[in-house]
């Protein structure tokens, strides 16, 4: 049965830190990082390879559009 | 042949305004200059050219309408008469700030406050000095008659236009209320494009228009500041307008503009008929203010009496001007009141000729 | 291990799904982290570039925090001075009949100082969209009482909260703006999950789409965060919003044009 499976990229220099799009990941994969970007945040990132669908609700949440989404079907 | 018309100093303004090819309206009723939205509206500016007039909520929003539609490149003005033009100071400074070409007309009435609904001249200082925050000037024209009501508007968007900058017509309750005769021009047509840095809509062309008076990196904005000084630098050198009246061979003169000129004019042929050698130096652009015309005259005078409708303001301009060379005095009436030539020549005598 | 990209062999053109809109640009907002300015910027942009009217259409920038969102956007835009994006959208909008205009407020701006203007051009139904962004708060000059701060909520000028008897009651004024006869559609929205960003979405892109078709004035109020002027992290605000904001500033459509 084909699966879908998702990815996102943050861009890190952008992130802020806020954590909004943690809470919208109907899957939990996203987390916050340890260490922190440039600005002095940390930065969100996909934990986990197979938990991503690639619905898209931390991009559209994210207040600084700096998450990019991509989804393919795999068999 | 020359068609004539007999219209109100305020009627003839918004004529002259459709006929300038004005895009858009924009005002408040306050006396002495409602007929001139009562007079667009009469006539049917968006039949006859397209023009749009409407009436806002207040002063407040007729300015800010002002900024919108000049901000997006069309021709455009308001008028008001002084407590309507004090509440749009704010608005002004922002169009001076964002560089924005309109029309602001001001048919003064005395003041301060709700004043009066009379005549005054006690807007100047507001006029020419600022009259809202920041360092920007309006180019100020004052007419003197019906027919400078109309042939200024047309000068005025050309002024607008060629510096990005606001334009105002500094009349009074007098001029916008007498009737007089006058010939009008030629039906301009409306502009059928706007200029490059209008907010029109972003074409792949260029990059976003935006317009703004906000700068908040303050090296950037002090170099914004030094290029409009430099405009209005530009504008004084270039676009002084003044008249004389009887002024060869004279011993002394009044210095008045708008209404206040009319009166002189009378009061000179009175003083000439006693043998006092006076005439007229009348400033049309009362900012630029015809400093070096006014300190050329008083070169060859014995001394200049300044007459306004007010507390005496357009006199601080003269005595710059004049640096000291001359005695300068002023003399003025307020509160709506406005002095006989009579008592203009008792003044020269008494502050000037005899003081 | 967070830097690294999972799911690498995924990144191909054929399978991107979202991507920030053109619309806007690639400069950093200034916006604090999480503040839902970006997100409603975001949104507004998306439609924009959906519609395909970046050539049309004319933004009218408020004063509050997002006095610089010009800096952001991809599209024509002034900057109207406190309250006044009403007044100068109409401007814009009397001479330019068929552009599509909008301005975009806060709550100070639009409820407080700029009242009359909001009243009047809803009232004349000018075919303009006003997006009101209404968090409770000045957020620009450091958290004071706006006209929405509601009852006991702390401001730095309510610092042992809105007294109602001293301070006056907050205003709905999206609810006040739905009575008049110039408004033809009026709604509630909110940002901060999943579900109500993409209801927002749909409601800017009716929104614009009624300015099209010339049947008065169009109201968007978006109830977001202040993290900053709240002194709450996002994740906590939003909490906050949707337990204390909520139930006064009900979401939802509260005005829909009649063919609806
Ligand atoms: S695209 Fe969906 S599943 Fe993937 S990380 Fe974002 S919210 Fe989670
Ligand atoms: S929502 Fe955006 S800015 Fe906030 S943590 Fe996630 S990726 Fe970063």
């Amino acid at each position: 049965m084909a699966k879908v499976r998702g990815t996102i990229v943050v861009d890190i220099e952008k992130c802020k830190g806020c954590e909004i799009c943690v809470g919208a990941c109907p899957t939990s994969v996203i987390s916050m990082s340890t260490e922190v970007n440039a600005k002095g945040y940390q930065y969100a990132y996909l934990n986990d390879p197979d938990g991503c669908t690639g619905c898209t609700n931390c991009a559209i949440v994210c207040p600084d559009g700096v998450i990019t989404v991509y989804r393919a079907k795999v068999k | 042949m020359e068609e004539y018309k007999l219209m109100k100093g305020n009627e003839a303004i918004a004529e002259a305004a459709i006929l300038a090819g004005t895009d858009g309206y924009f005002g408040y009723p306050i006396t002495p200059q409602s007929e001139v939205m009562e007079y667009l509206t009469m006539e049917k500016p968006e039949e006859r050219t397209g023009m749009v007039v409407l009436q806002a909520e207040s002063e407040v929003a007729s300015i800010n309408m002002l900024y919108g539609a000049a901000g997006s490149g069309k021709k455009v003005m308001t008028s008001s008469s002084s407590p309507g033009i004090s509440l749009m100071q704010e608005g002004i400074s922002y169009l001076a700030g964002a560089e924005l070409p309109c029309l602001i007309v001001n048919v003064a009435r005395g003041g301060p406050g709700l004043g009066t609904i009379q005549p005054g001249q006690a807007d100047y200082f507001q006029a020419t000095k600022g009259g809202g925050h920041g360092d920007y000037h309006l180019i100020v024209l004052a007419p003197a008659s019906v027919q400078e009501m109309a042939d200024f508007v047309s000068m005025a968007y050309d002024l607008a236009f060629k510096y990005r900058n606001p334009v105002m017509i500094l009349s009074d309750g007098a001029i916008g209320q007498m009737m007089e005769k006058v010939k009008f021009k030629k039906q301009q047509e409306r502009m059928k494009t706007q200029p490059g840095w209008a907010t029109v809509g972003k074409t792949p062309d260029r990059e976003p228009n935006i317009i703004t008076s906000l700068d908040l990196d303050p090296a950037r904005h002090e170099r914004f500041n030094i290029k409009l000084q430099k405009k209005y630098e530009k504008i004084q050198k270039e676009e002084v307008l003044f008249e004389e009246i009887a002024c060869d061979d004279i011993d002394y003169a009044f210095v008045a503009y708008g209404t206040s000129a009319r009166i002189c004019q009378k009061s000179i042929e009175l003083a000439r008929e006693e043998g006092i050698k006076v005439g007229l130096f009348r400033p049309i652009s009362l900012w630029p203010f015809p400093y070096k015309e006014v300190g050329k005259i008083a070169d060859r005078l014995k001394g200049i009496l300044s007459v306004e409708l007010s507390a005496g303001q357009m006199v601080e301009d003269v005595r710059l001007a004049v640096n000291g060379k001359i005695k300068v005095e002023h003399y003025g009436r307020m509160g709506g009141m406005i002095p006989t030539p009579e008592e203009i020549v008792l003044a020269l005598k008494k502050q000037i000729i005899g003081g | 291990m967070a830097d690294q990209i999972l799911n690498k062999e995924l990144i191909k053109p054929e399978n991107l799904v979202y991507k920030k809109t053109k619309i806007l640009n690639d400069n950093v907002m200034h916006y604090c982290p999480g503040c839902g300015h970006g997100t409603a910027h975001r949104l507004i942009a998306e439609v924009i570039e959906e519609m395909d009217i970046q050539s049309d259409v004319i933004g009218i920038a408020p004063v509050g925090c997002s006095v610089l969102m010009y800096n952001y956007f991809n599209i024509d835009m002034q900057e109207a001075s406190h309250g006044r994006a009403p007044a100068v959208a109409t401007g814009v909008k009397r001479l330019w009949p068929d552009k599509t205009v909008f301005t975009y407020q806060g709550d100070g701006d639009l409820a407080a100082i700029g009242t009359a203007e909001t009243i009047h051009a809803c009232n004349r139904g000018e075919n303009i969209t006003i997006f009101f962004i209404n968090n409770g708060i000045y957020g620009m000059t450091g958290g004071q009482m706006a006209p929405t701060t509601l009852e006991g909520m702390k401001s730095s000028t309510t610092p042992y909260g809105r007294n109602i008897a001293m301070m006056g009651n907050p205003l709905k004024i999206t609810e006040l703006v739905a009575q008049l006869p110039g408004t033809c559609y009026v709604t509630r929205q909110a940002v901060h999950t999943p579900s109500s960003v993409r209801k927002t979405k749909k409601a800017i892109r009716k929104a614009l789409e009624y300015q099209k078709k010339n049947i008065g004035t169009s109201f968007i109020e978006v109830v977001s965060n202040c993290n900053s002027g709240w002194k709450m992290p996002p994740v906590q605000a939003n909490e906050w919003m949707e337990e204390n904001m909520f139930p006064f500033f009900q979401l939802g459509d509260i005005k829909v044009p009649e063919e609806d």
